[in-house]
Parts: structure tokens; sequence; C-alpha cells
């Protein structure tokens, strides 16, 4: 009996919260798939919609979300609550997002790091995070007294081996002898368990310590074993001050603030972006002093000619393991292949799980 | 790499440090369930010990009154699961699992203001004499004092359980509560106090977690080791020392199974993930197969109602 008072009083909340919103001015909603507070990836998302908010627009943001069922129900109910544009922040929101947006033609809607664009109310956006990586591997290419590298990855996706390869030819290029030892945690994040893949990585000999998971636990781990180490997603600077190189920063707000007042002023349209170093989404933190004079020198220069499209991340040629062509000479390789992305390049060591 | 003895050393060293919270916890939980007492809230409760002693450390920048605050926080937060279940009645499992969704979210909107602040280093017992022994130094050296305590612990507890009327007592309530209560014990009592302890071990299980493994505080941190805490002790067959062996094992293959990956063993990665829980739960089953003594063991009453009838 309660449990239908309950749902009453819920219906009722929301259908009161329906006829205020439908009046009300130009809204933007934000899915995220983790908590605000998780220091990396939906923390970054979330600056971002501070930013929009800035700009005075109104929105508003739903976090933790599940990725599948319960994602649909939340995105729809942000679209009946009378917002204009969401964001679904997620891979996994491809499908939900799209299904909704069917239903919802005058709602805009954004989804990060996907593909399908099935309704022309539907953009994509992505960042080139693999041109961050081609600066961490000239560094860890010229910083390494071992010659081994080890990097933390979460889950064989192709953003996750994209970035390995990247960060593995630029490396080869400075230092040919270099090695590249991989740790799968299986996880965006459990700090004990980044903590633990970390220091086996350096027992191993690693004296550069790269992740592809969210939470600052390696980045402390390896200063406290007074090793290299790079930043994930934000800048984690002062969680390892003497340790940190450098971070890879993405920063989504300028993107989230430009198509908010774009869908806002009726000048919206559908697009698929995907930006890089050169229009700010990829940014990198402070270059520790550490790598002395000359190396930053080097590494801005790069940054520079990356930004300026005059270097590409994968330039020909390259080989996968078993010494089989993937992109010639003096070709680069297409943004369909950098998307799909799921063989290692030559010099990576180990097999991708399945 | 390099299997010389004294990376063997740094090897068990670091297993021993990722297996102190599945120890604390699962020792704390060991009791409250030898009281009769079955407290799902293990997960619940480590978390707000993990922001209650990150947010004192922060606060006050004293670590005595961190990890004093968060073995406090955990009690606080078990009486709560206490009074539900002795002063009210209710259902064991279902206010247990309450209690670790309520502590995931408590902790999480308490933990908002101290996201992204780095931990202090927390201080580190007989540094050089780890560095100047091979081998043993690594392992009996250079940890924190909680460490030592957690490694203690299972040997107390045994003991207590075993040789003190206290721990006769506590078994009493666990295996029979009408009789204990027929004999003039206290059962409510004791249950309460059995719960309070659990809390305050859980406490600082995620305390160790927030301010000595990991530094920093992260909304959701303990990562499901409250779970693994709770197997531990139904296959360590409610024996302290089997929970210690059992968390080791957890702990080490965590460890060998990330050192096998970076070495680049030619085994499914899935497998080896999945490695820590099935060695975990085969070697426990194994070490505890004489029914009579899991039956000797095990809390006849755990997880059932008890009151007194007026």
């Amino acid at each position: 009996m309660y449990k239908n008072f309950f749902r009453y009083l819920i219906s009722a909340i929301f259908l009161l919260g329906f006829s205020v919103n439908s009046n009300a001015d130009f809204k933007v909603g934000f899915v995220y798939v983790g908590p605000t507070g998780d220091h990396g990836w939906t923390f970054q998302h979330h600056e971002g919609r501070n930013a929009v908010e800035a700009a005075g627009i109104k929105t508003t943001f739903v976090e933790s979300v599940p990725e599948g069922a319960d994602a649909e129900r939340v995105i729809r109910q942000l679209a009946q609550s009378g917002h204009d544009l969401i964001f679904t922040t997620s891979f996994g929101y491809m499908d939900p997002t799209n299904k909704v947006a069917k239903d919802f033609p005058n709602v805009k809607f954004e989804h990060a790091t996907g593909y399908k664009r099935e309704h022309s109310n539907v953009s994509t956006y992505s960042a080139r995070f693999y041109e961050g990586r081609t600066l961490l591997g000239h560094i860890a290419g010229k910083m390494t007294k071992t010659n081994t590298i080890g990097y933390i990855a979460s889950f064989p996706i192709p953003e996750v081996i994209r970035g390995i390869n990247a960060m593995t030819l630029a490396a080869q290029k400075v230092n040919p002898n270099i090695k590249t030892k991989i740790v799968w945690v299986f996880t965006w994040y459990d700090p004990g368990k980044e903590a633990e893949a970390a220091q086996a990585l350096i027992d191993q000999g690693a004296d550069v310590i790269m992740q592809h998971t969210d939470s600052t636990a390696p980045v402390q781990t390896a200063e406290k074993a007074g090793v290299w180490s790079f930043g994930q997603a934000s800048d984690m600077q002062r969680f390892a001050p003497k340790s940190i190189l450098t971070s890879i920063i993405d920063d989504w707000a300028p993107y989230y603030v430009e198509r908010a007042i774009a869908a806002r002023d009726g000048t919206w349209n559908q697009q698929d972006t995907w930006h890089g170093l050169k229009e700010g989404m990829v940014a990198m933190g402070p270059y520790n002093s550490a790598m002395g004079a000359d190396l930053v020198k080097e590494v801005e220069q790069l940054q520079k000619d990356l930004a300026s499209g005059k270097v590409h991340s994968f330039t020909g040629p390259i080989y996968d393991q078993k010494g089989n062509i993937l992109v010639a000479e003096g070709k680069v390789a297409d943004d369909g292949m950098l998307a799909g992305m799921s063989v290692y390049v030559k010099g990576v060591e180990g097999d991708i799980p399945k | 790499m390099s299997l010389d003895i004294s990376f063997i050393g740094i090897l068990i060293g670091s297993i021993m440090a990722s297996s102190v919270p599945l120890i604390l916890a699962a020792s704390g939980e060991l009791i409250t369930e030898r009281s009769g007492v079955l407290n799902l809230g293990v997960e619940g409760m480590m978390i707000i010990g993990a922001i209650s002693g990150f947010a004192l450390m922060v606060i006050t920048d004293n670590l005595f009154i961190a990890i004093l605050g968060s073995m406090l926080s955990g009690v606080i937060i078990s009486l709560i699961f206490g009074f539900l279940t002795q002063s009210l009645l209710t259902n064991h499992v279902a206010t247990g699992l309450a209690l670790t969704i309520f502590g995931i979210g408590l902790s999480a909107m308490l933990g908002k203001n101290f996201v992204g602040i780095p931990g202090k280093e927390f201080p580190i017992l007989f540094l050089s004499l780890r560095e100047s022994i091979p081998f043993f130094g690594p392992i009996l050296f250079g940890h924190s004092i909680v460490l030592y305590f957690a490694f203690a612990l299972p040997f107390l507890t045994n003991y207590f359980l075993k040789k003190t009327k206290l721990g006769l007592v506590v078994r009493a309530v666990g295996d029979s509560p009408v009789s204990a209560s027929n004999q003039g014990i206290n059962v409510i009592l004791v249950r309460y106090c059995c719960i309070l302890y659990g809390g305050a071990m859980c406490g600082l299980a995620g305390a160790y977690l927030s301010l000595i493994y990991t530094p920093q505080w992260i909304e959701n941190m303990t990562a499901g080791r409250g779970w693994i805490a709770l197997a531990l002790v139904v296959f360590a067959t409610w024996s302290p020392i089997k929970v210690l062996i059992g968390a080791l094992i957890f702990g080490g293959i965590t460890i060998l199974q990330l050192h096998m990956q970076a070495i680049g063993f030619r085994i499914p990665v899935q497998f080896l993930s999945a490695l820590p829980y099935l060695m975990t739960i085969i070697v426990l089953v194994v070490i505890s197969r004489d029914s009579r003594k899991i039956k000797l063991n095990t809390p006849t009453s755990l997880g059932r109602i008890f009151y007194k009838e007026k």
C-alpha cells in the first residue's frame, strides 16, 4: 500500500516538475557514468558543465548512471522534462541516446566517444587523446634509464589500444631499445588495484609509469618509488609533484559552451567532432623541469607540430606485431582506421585480451 | 624478470600490504558473526571509515586522531545496524544490505569536498632495517603500525575466542542464545558489543585504504573489498587463522597475476583476473574439509533474530 502511495507521490512530483519546466528557458542536461567526484573522466565533463553554467545557461546533471537500460530511462526523463540539449558522456550510452532521440526530434543530443548518429538530432564528439600519448611516449623514451615503460591499461577497446600504440611509436622513435610492459586491470577505477599494478610494473623494472585508468593511485605509487609518471584526464601534479612529468588533460568546456550556445541560438546542426591538441580539447599539463630545458623545448615543438598537423601520431611505415604493414611509408593513418584500431604495433609485447 | 631472493622479499612485502584491509575487516566481521549476527554492511562500514579517516586527517592534520576517528565512525554506523537488528528485531540480511548502500551514499556525500586533496605520508617503521637486510627486510620491516596490528589480530582473535571467558560467552551467544540467556547472559548486550567491535575494525580497514595504502579520497574506493572480506569469513569457516591465510592467498594471487602480466605470460588476462577469487575459495575449502570442525566453528544461530520472552 505504502509502495503505491510513494509511486503516486513520485509521479506527482515529476508531473509538477514537468509542468513547470515546459515553460522554462533553454536548458541543458548532462548524463555522467561516474560520480562527479571521481577526479578523472566524469570530473572533467562536470568542469565542462560548470563552464556552460558560467556562460549563463541553465543546466542539470545526473551522475553515476549505469550504461544500459537505466541510461535510457534517465535520458528520456531529461528529454521529457524540458531539456533542449542533452550531453550523454559515456560510450555505453550510444544506443539509448539514439533511441530516445527518435522520440524527441526537437531535443538535440550529443553523445561522447560514440559513432552512431541515426537521427538528425544526434551529434557525436570525442577527443584525440592519442596525440597526448605521442608526447608522453617521446618524453618516456628520453627519460627512461631501464628502457622499460610500464602501462596500466583498463579495457581492450580501440581507444586504449590507440593510446598504447601512439605512445610506443613515439618512444621507439627516440629510443629504439624501448620495451612497453602492459598490465590490464579491467576497471576504470579501483585505486587499490591500480596502485598494485603500478607497483608490480615498478618491481619489474619499469621506471616510467603510464596509466589509462582514472584514479591518482598510480602516480602516487610512482612518487613513493621514485620513478616517473604521467597524469591522466586531469592535472594530477599535486598528487605527485616530483614524479609527474606532465598530464593529459581532457578539456570539454569550450566545446560544451559552443554547442550549448549554438543550440540556444538555433544554429546547432548535426556533426561528428574529433578534436585534439589543435582545438584544445586535449591539453597538456605543465612540463616537469626535471625533464631538462632541452627536452621541454623539444616536446613543446612536437606539441605545436601535432597541433598544426605537421606531424601525425600515426605516420607510416607502421607494422603490426607480425610485421605486416599497417600504414605505408609516407602515409598517415586515416580516422576510420584509428577509430577501429584493434591490433598492437610492432614492439609492443604480449597479446590483446579478447 | 629477475627472480632473485631480494625480489621475492619485496613481492611478499607488497602482498602483505595488500591483504591488510581484508584481514582487519574479516577479523572484525568474524567476531560479529560468532555472536550470531550476520552483518552484510562490511563494505558500507569500510567506506565510512575511509572517508572519516581521510576527512579528519585533512581537518586536524593528525593521523592518530584520523585513525581513531575512523574506528569511531565505524562504531557509530554499526550502532545503527545494532539498534535495528537487536532492538527493533529487523532482518539481518536486509538491514546489512541497506547499511552498505547507505554507507556508500553517505560517504560520497561527506566526501564531496575532499576529492582531489593529496593525502599525508603515513609514518613507516624500521625503514633503515628494510633496506639493509635482504629478503627479510622488506617482509618484516618498513610497514605502518596498522599492518603489524592487522597481522597480530587473527592470533589475538583466536586466543580471545578459545582461551578467554568472554570469548566463550560470545560463542555461547552465537551458538545458542536461548541457553545463554537462561544462564543469565545478556545476549543483546553481547551482540551489541560484537557488532560495534566489527564496525570499529571495518572502519580501520577503510582508513588503511584512504590513509596508508592509497592516501587519497575517491568515491567508492573500497571497490568491493568488504564483500571479499565477508566471503573470506565464510570460506575460512569462522576460524581467525584461516581468515589470515585466505587474505594472504587472495592478496598474493592478485599481486602475482599483475606480475605475470608484466612479465608477459601467455595466459588469458581474464583468467588471471579471476584467479584470486578461484584460488582463495579452492584453498580454503580444501583446508577446511573436516566437517566436524566446521560444525564446531559455525555459529548455529547466525542471522537468526533473538528476542527475550518476558
